[in-house]
């Protein structure tokens, strides 16, 4: 039976496996411009430093690749062994872009990363290049796809619930594929890989730069990674995720909650800097507010009003009422599918079907809810405020801080002043895992600002799991962890291992560290 | 739309079907070099050698599990919700066996260190031969049917253990699941290697080749005493999917239907014989990419023969054989079959074709003095 320590351990096993899972797909993301960046120089001006530089960094990467395929594999299988319910009420839509995905991007990145590696001696230069290009295309359709299919479980567009199949359908793919909170989130995304990778090959240059060593190397690898680092932090911040937020009511939600905004304030809404959210009275304790700034950053407008938690409360208690509803006529209608008055009685309600299923958590049926059992579904609608207001804090002010430290490392690697700057070259080397904190953090506000809903508005998440027993779900989620955790240690010893031993890892002759065995 | 939806309903079965027969061609290759590689390695640059015949190669061919999984997601997705539910910690065996490759591949050579290189050997070996033996096993339970079935609302709901998908019929299924792969990878690795590990594996390809013919004819046999399934009475293929709405029957020798009704699809299960019987014969006498094109049919008749049998089940349910799934009634809608046919055809040949551009470019016999000259580059 599902009971609620089933959802959470399937939650928490998602959200498990998921978080390991990104912890790899961000570096991939953002080396692999580099490493075009890098070949491109190589191929154009012949210079053998590009083409170490391509190889070496291809060298960690890869090492960061391999456990992004490990990862990668059980969340393609995930929705289908623990999700069983969720995969038939929305395969039909969700299932076509990860099948795309698989098509037209993952074939492409899995098979010329095989030639990344292993072509150089068989391959021409500009063939070589273009190979590396294409593993590039491939890893970016591949965060394309699979955003689209995370957009649409934020913003549920193109899509349709038949009574007949018991399950949502597709009606118009491209609305679904053109989404714009798919978009928003893709470019939010990649831009944030793209930092990362930037940020990994900023932060060992300065390692080297610290210790003088292999120099001309490190210098040109600071400075690409500082320049692609800039536009792409500029770009994680000003194309933020915030401006699809008021597209859709989900966001607005999930807006509200990360603002500790609990009412409607008129427009243009202020922003609350800090503030102590108190869940039980509905209100903050405490709260630095900065007017206007709210509306302006969430509408874009100064005349646009922001819904407030209170508000969205009460409109979302409506629409429970309308969804007990429309799941009492579903239930007549299956059991009298040609029955046409039931039928149009069934579409007029129908948007709200969703909201009445919420009360499956709580009733077993629907004879069996009351007002209070519905205002209860209602308060369910909003997630945990505290968590989701911080989340976004520390990751907007992680998101300025690279800002400052990547501006600054353009600006003195355009003077080509970097290398006399010893409390730059540390500063980049402590902020590292600065941008997967970041890149987590964002997950988690996006995700978890979800509650209670795997597909917003349509499928309570209690609903969505498969009925496995709890046994089996501490097994596994124990496995996974377990394995994960000791192929992340393995992962980061080689990742150390090679990183010190730098481009005298190659072989070439060219560099330091050149007896030690690679 | 162009095509109605009980032909793309049929096209879905044939698209499922391509890709697991190509994934059992592209990554059965590799994973039945995964299975020979601690035996017919003798010394790390052996290993080497085995491991560097795959190693471009081998992540773009588990792309074919990824997509196969993504395409019944798309096409099926009551089957891919039910059945990999239902073989739960199956599913997490396979998807643990394969974590040991893609760091076993990249990580094993990156340390000079014997315990380290061996470790990861194992782990490739597990990478490659525990996933089609629980393949095997899982169609060897398909063919039983399975314990599941539906509430009102559709959840469904798998009421056996695990350790009963490993019976007798089943366990055979996964014999000759393995040795069909060991055979595709033993011919493979004969087209890429000289010397000593040729050799072996040359006996290694016999072995599994005879394990593969003797197998699939006991399995053949077997399955006449085991009952079947029949849809009783007619069945719309137009019909809005409802796997609940239809009758079904078990019947001893209803997997033999197919063939009496339309003995052209005998040539299926003549394929896999004639295939399997030829990729040996070729390969014992060196004419090894003869025999993987051979081997390779020996997979389509294979894999073509457990779906011939079937249709049109998928997945039929042993407790409650009305909601057993078939291809009329377990899949997506019309549109989403369109799209998705169109994206298949589309995308297929593009990827044959750059895959077979990038075997192209590494073409040829690995040596030991390819890995002794790639020393810090090869895996």
């Amino acid at each position: 039976m599902v009971t609620e320590q089933l959802v959470d351990l399937s939650r928490l096993q998602f959200a498990a496996t998921a978080m390991y899972h990104f912890l790899f797909v961000p570096l991939t993301l953002g080396m692999v411009w580099l490493l075009v960046i890098m070949e491109s120089a190589w191929v154009m001006t012949g210079k053998l430093v590009y083409k170490d530089m391509t190889r070496f960094w291809g060298k960690l990467f890869g090492i960061n690749f391999a456990l992004g395929v490990t990862t990668g594999i059980t969340l393609e299988f995930q929705f289908g062994t623990n999700w069983a319910y969720y995969s038939h009420y929305v395969g039909d839509i969700f299932g076509a872009p990860l099948a795309i995905e698989g098509l037209m991007a993952f074939f492409l990145e899995s098979t010329f990363i095989g030639l990344f590696f292993f072509g150089w001696d068989r391959l021409s230069r500009t063939q070589h290049l273009m190979v590396t290009v294409l593993m590039a295309v491939g890893t970016n359709l591949s965060a394309l796809w699979i955003l689209v299919a995370n957009g649409w479980m934020q913003h549920p567009v193109g899509a349709e619930f038949s009574y007949e199949t018991m399950r949502m359908e597709l009606v118009d793919f491209w609305a679904v594929l053109f989404n714009p909170d798919a978009q928003a989130k893709f470019v939010h995304t990649v831009s944030a890989g793209y930092v990362t990778g930037a940020m990994f090959v900023l932060a060992i240059s300065a390692w080297y730069l610290l210790h003088g060593r292999d120099r001309e190397f490190a210098r040109r690898s600071f400075s690409i990674a500082a320049a692609f680092g800039f536009a792409s932090v500029c770009s994680v911040i000003v194309l933020g995720d915030e401006s699809g937020y008021v597209v859709s009511e989900a966001q607005q939600t999930k807006l509200a909650a990360m603002e500790a905004m609990w009412e409607t304030e008129p427009a243009p809404a202020s922003f609350n800097v800090i503030a102590l959210p108190n869940e039980a009275e509905m209100k903050n304790d405490y709260a630095l507010h900065i007017p206007w700034v709210m509306g302006l950053l969430g509408t874009r407008s100064l005349d646009q009003e922001m819904p407030g938690i209170r508000d969205i409360v009460a409109r979302n208690r409506e629409r429970v009422e309308v969804g007990v509803e429309a799941v009492r006529l579903l239930e007549a209608l299956r059991a009298d599918p040609s029955n046409a008055d039931l039928r149009e009685r069934f579409d007029a309600v129908k948007e709200d079907l969703g909201f009445g299923l919420l009360l499956k958590k709580y009733a077993a049926s629907m004879d069996e809810v009351t007002p209070e059992l519905m205002d209860r579904a209602a308060r369910d609608t909003i997630p945990q405020v505290a968590p989701m207001f911080w989340s976004f804090r520390l990751m907007v002010a992680f998101g300025f801080a690279l800002l400052a430290l990547f501006g600054l490392a353009l600006w003195h690697s355009v003077k080509g002043t970097f290398e006399g700057k010893p409390w730059l070259l540390r500063w980049a080397l402590c902020f590292l895992p600065v941008p997967w904190v970041a890149s987590e953090l964002g997950w988690f506000v996006a995700e978890y600002g979800r509650q209670p809903w795997t597909i917003y508005g349509v499928l309570p998440t209690h609903l969505s799991v498969s009925t496995l027993s709890v046994e089996s779900l501490y097994g596994s989620l124990a496995g996974f962890v377990g394995f994960y955790t000791l192929l992340l240690m393995v992962e980061m010893y080689l990742m150390v291992r090679f990183a010190r031993q730098g481009p005298g890892s190659l072989g070439t002759g060219r560099y330091l560290n050149e007896t030690a065995h690679a | 739309m162009i095509l109605d939806y009980p032909t793309l309903k049929l096209i879905w079965w044939l698209l499922v079907g391509v890709l697991l027969i190509g994934f059992a061609i592209m990554d059965g290759h590799d994973m039945g070099v995964g299975t020979l590689l601690p035996f017919v390695g003798r010394n790390d640059t052996e290993r080497r050698v085995v491991i560097n015949t795959v190693g471009p190669h081998w992540d773009g061919n588990q792309v074919w599990f990824i997509t196969g999984g993504g395409a019944i997601f798309a096409a099926w997705p009551i089957v891919y919700a039910t059945a990999f539910s239902g073989f739960y910690w199956a599913m997490l065996a396979v998807l643990w066996a394969l974590f040991f490759r893609p760091v076993g591949f990249d990580y094993r050579s990156k340390i000079h260190n014997a315990a380290w290189r061996s470790t990861w050997d194992w782990g490739l070996f597990v990478g490659g031969f525990v996933p089609p033996v629980i393949f095997g096993v899982a169609f060897g339970n398909l063919l039983q049917g399975v314990p599941f079935h539906f509430d009102d609302s559709l959840v469904p709901y798998y009421t056996g253990s695990f350790w009963q998908l490993l019976n007798p019929f089943a366990l055979l299924c996964g014999v000759v699941s393995s040795a069909m792969v060991t055979l595709q990878g033993a011919v493979y690795l004969m087209h890429r290697t000289e010397g000593e590990v040729y050799e072996r594996t040359r006996k290694a390809m016999l072995g599994a080749g005879l394990v593969l013919l003797a197998g699939f004819t006991v399995a053949g046999v077997w399955v006449q005493e085991i009952p079947g399934y029949v849809i009783a009475g007619a069945i719309d293929p137009s019909a809005l999917p409802n796997p609940q709405a239809k009758e079904v029957v078990r019947e001893a020798g209803a997997w033999m239907a197919n063939y009496r009704d339309l003995p052209a699809t005998l040539l299926i299960p003549v394929l896999a014989y004639l295939g399997a019987a030829a990729a040996v014969w070729l390969a014992w006498r060196g004419r090894t990419l003869a025999a993987f094109v051979a081997s390779s049919l020996g997979i389509v008749g294979v894999i073509g023969t457990a779906g011939v049998s079937m249709f049109p089940f998928v997945m039929p349910s042993i407790t409650v054989p009305d909601a057993s799934l078939t291809v009329w009634d377990a899949v997506s809608s019309h549109r989403t079959l369109a799209i998705m046919f169109w994206a298949t055809l589309i995308f297929m040949p593009l990827i044959v074709l750059y895959t077979g551009w990038a075997y192209k470019v590494m073409a040829g016999k690995v040596t030991a003095a390819y890995v002794r000259e790639n020393e810090h580059s090869a895996y």
